[in-house]
């Protein structure tokens, strides 16, 4: 092997390193280390100077190995991964050290151990680098589609996008009907387009695409294998109800339903029929037969002729390269007792609040009663305490705010009280803030040790808070109505994301590799994520993320082909004695046996091998190794690591 | 003369690049402390751990070993768990025959997310490590 060069960069991160470790004394502890022809600082080795400072160092210096000690090699390992090619240097002689997450960080309460630590990570670094080889990557067949699990506003405008780069998408919608929370929403801001235009200019844009194929009742439940290669089972619930159906004669047959259940499309504040369709333009345009509450009565068959129970589920088979993950989110359910909900009669949330307002005549009515006074407590469900959702959901001042705006101007006799904890209407949205105080809606704000109290006197609600804009007095409201600002959380069935093995993060929303660097990746290769599955979003917000997850996964499967890692396991013929012990611990099929000369031994298929290492272990004559995992590397790494 | 008494223990922990990684790298994030005589070394998958890399940390001064193991989320199958159970099960029939206390070598499956549970199993083992290895 040709003699190691190698060039080590050890970094600050502004001072989220060098604060905890002393990056000089890492420097000069290993300066002098076998192979180092060079060692510096560099106060962001991700910088644009520093990157260039390298390329010039590795051609200068001819270096053939380089080693980087700073963040997770989860956030730029493709960065010097492509600082190394650019100076002429093959990727895989480029080593990274963690000195950040798995030191400073971990370690910030202990100094010099930080520093002690990160000089060992550095050499164990270096002690690879020294071993390290040029490889090249191996190349697969991506399949040429795109899976899209979620059928809202982001999953559709993915969709639109893939379909103009001539990429085959396949939609997979969980509920029957297209459009996701936005479908439930009327006037928004900031055009007061409602909910329901928004999605049907989507809908008719993406479904006239032939290359995108939409799927309702719709839920994966296997997936089997990998980037380029998904292979996914899809069960379709049928409707019961022929898709090209007589309107009048459903209509009828829907009257003719005697089940009542509370209608999930208005939050529970209306019921529906068991034979039921969201609203005149759902998407797409037919019933369905809720089989979980349908009783099988049988009065709906005869009077319209497209009712058919004879339709059977299906399991499809979708081929694809990428997975762009768009579920969307649940609205927070307050518990019972929450600021009076489910035990005061006249406490609502803000999404139940909306459909009432969408749905509400002449006046506003709750319950039968006349709805002057509008009581908002904000922050239900967000900014909790440390065990609760401690994050903001970001569109619930502004939503507030908007539905406060809306109902005064449908109902001017209504008055809207405000609690709050500090208005975050931020953007373009604070001139919502502004029209409604112009419009005389007064607010209260409370800090999170005192939030406001909703009790009920025997003859009213009373909403009661020492508000701090006026020097804590306390203040109260009798409500006729108290609307519960709650914000956004994870669908309560993430089953999917389990399946897919999404890794989530504290919030428990799916979680991206890196929130400003890598915002739509996931630590699953060809998974993408879209909206607000990702954590509370606003529509453009999601639209936004929606457009780059669709340039991601698209950038996954356009070429038709895959670059994959060259870390495959190798065989050494001269102690392989073929036991076919390997073969049956590899998931893959990878291992055959094949001859060398008269003698047996085991076979790699590259194209077919993941590089997990299973094989390696179960060899009893330890002729197996992983490139760039081999025995001569994790050891001369824990040799390193063991020095005291 | 009276060896000297360690704060911590050494420990190598072999993580995996999807699963365990990233939850060792959010527990930096959380700044949630173990000691800094831990040392990670990453592999694609636990069940490619070998029994030699393990005793060659015995045998160059680790206290201990631990697997922070893929369990059911396991990107390469669901055979893993198995799989790395039969590796430290090999392990200690050979720590055995060197002599080694079975004891130094832990595993537990550690999730993507499980940041809290490295740290709490880290600072465990440490603590039995310092008990045994300083009496």
């Amino acid at each position: 092997m040709e003699k190691k060069k190698i060039g080590v960069y050890v970094c600050h991160c502004g001072g989220n390193i060098s604060d905890y470790v002393d990056v000089e004394k890492v420097r000069q502890a290993i300066e002098d280390e076998g192979g180092v022809m060079l060692a510096k600082t560099t106060m962001f080795a991700c910088s644009d100077s520093n990157q260039k400072e390298m390329v010039d160092d590795i051609k200068n210096n001819d270096l053939n190995g380089v080693v980087v000690a700073s963040c997770s090699p989860k956030l730029h390992l493709t960065t010097f991964g492509n600082v190394s090619e650019r100076a002429g240097l093959n990727k895989y002689n480029y080593v990274h050290a963690n000195i950040r997450e798995q030191d400073s960080w971990a370690h910030s309460d202990d100094k010099p151990g930080a520093t002690e630590k990160a000089i060992l990570l550095v050499r164990a670094a270096i002690a690879k680098a020294r071993l390290t080889e040029s490889l090249e990557p191996n190349k697969i067949v991506a399949q040429k589609a795109v899976a899209i699990i979620g059928g809202g506003v982001a999953g559709m405008k993915a969709a639109i996008e893939l379909s103009n780069m001539d990429c085959p998408v396949y939609i997979i919608e969980k509920e029957f009907f297209i459009g996701g929370r936005v479908s439930q929403w009327g006037a928004m801001f900031t055009t007061n387009e409602t909910g329901k235009e928004v999605v049907t200019r989507l809908y008719n844009d993406m479904i006239k695409r032939a290359n995108v194929t939409v799927f309702t009742g719709a839920e994966v439940v296997t997936n089997v294998g990998s980037i380029g290669d998904f292979k996914l089972k899809v069960k379709i619930t049928p409707r019961y109800v022929k898709e090209k159906c007589d309107r009048g004669k459903l209509q009828q047959a829907i009257d003719a339903c005697p089940v009542e259940v509370p209608d999930e499309f208005n939050f529970k504040i209306t019921n529906r029929k068991a034979i039921y369709h969201n609203f005149p333009s759902e998407y797409p345009q037919a019933a369905v037969i809720d089989m979980n509450n349908c009783t099988r009565c049988g009065k709906c068959e005869p009077i319209c002729d497209n009712i058919d129970f004879s339709q059977k589920e299906e399991i499809l088979d979708i081929h694809v390269g990428s997975v762009l993950m768009a579920t969307g989110f649940d609205p927070y359910t307050p518990h019972d007792g929450e600021f009076g909900y489910n035990e005061i009669g006249n406490v609502v949330t803000l999404p139940q609040f909306k459909r009432m307002i969408e749905l509400s005549g002449k006046k506003l009515r709750y319950k039968g009663k006349n709805v002057k006074n509008i009581a908002y407590i904000y922050c239900v469900g967000s900014r909790q305490e440390e065990g609760g959702n401690t994050y903001c959901s970001r569109y619930c001042c502004t939503s507030a705010i908007h539905a406060s705006l809306l109902v005064k101007k449908k109902f001017p006799d209504v008055y809207n009280y405000h609690f709050n904890r500090g208005i975050r209407t931020y953007g373009k949205q604070e001139s919502l803030y502004y029209d409604s105080s112009a419009q005389g809606d007064i607010y209260l704000q409370a800090y999170e040790d005192a939030l406001p109290v909703v009790s009920w006197n025997g003859s009213k609600t009373i909403v009661k808070i020492n508000d701090i804009l006026t020097g804590g007095r306390e203040m109260e409201v009798e409500a006729d109505l108290v609307v519960l600002v709650t914000g956004m959380v994870p669908r309560a069935d993430n089953s999917v994301g389990t399946l897919f093995k999404l890794p989530k993060g504290r919030d428990k929303f799916f979680n991206e590799i890196h929130m400003k660097l890598r915002p739509v990746e996931t630590f699953i290769d060809g998974v993408t994520i879209s909206g607000a599955c990702q954590g509370p979003k606003n529509i453009m917000e999601s639209v936004n993320s929606a457009l780059s997850a669709a340039t991601k996964s698209y950038s996954y499967v356009s070429k038709g082909e895959l670059e994959t890692e060259p870390i495959v396991a190798v065989v050494n013929p001269d102690s392989c004695a073929w036991c076919n012990a390997c073969s049956e611990a590899c998931p893959f099929d990878a291992i055959s046996m094949t001859k060398d000369g008269t003698k047996s031994i085991a076979m790699i298929n590259n194209s077919v091998c993941k590089g997990c290492g299973m094989c390696l272990p179960v060899c009893p004559t330890d002729a197996l190794e992983l490139i760039a995992y081999s025995n001569n590397e994790i050891e001369s790494m824990i040799d390193a690591l063991a020095h005291d | 003369m009276a060896e000297k008494i360690r704060k911590s223990a050494k420990i190598l922990v072999f993580s995996t690049e999807k699963i365990s990684d990233p939850a060792i790298d959010m527990a930096g994030l959380l700044k949630l402390h173990y000691p800094p005589t831990v040392y990670t070394i990453t592999l694609p998958c636990s069940s490619g751990i070998k029994s030699r890399w393990i005793l060659h940390a015995y045998e160059k001064g680790f206290d201990g070993v631990f697997i922070a193991a893929d369990g059911s989320d396991c990107v390469f199958g669901e055979s893993c768990t198995e799989k790395t159970g039969e590796v430290v099960s090999r392990t200690h029939q050979l720590m055995k025959q060197k002599g080694i206390e079975p004891a130094r070598l832990k595993m537990a499956a550690i999730c993507s997310v499980c940041s809290e549970s490295f740290v709490k199993q880290i600072k465990s083992f440490n603590e039995y490590l310092l008990k045994n290895t300083n009496s």
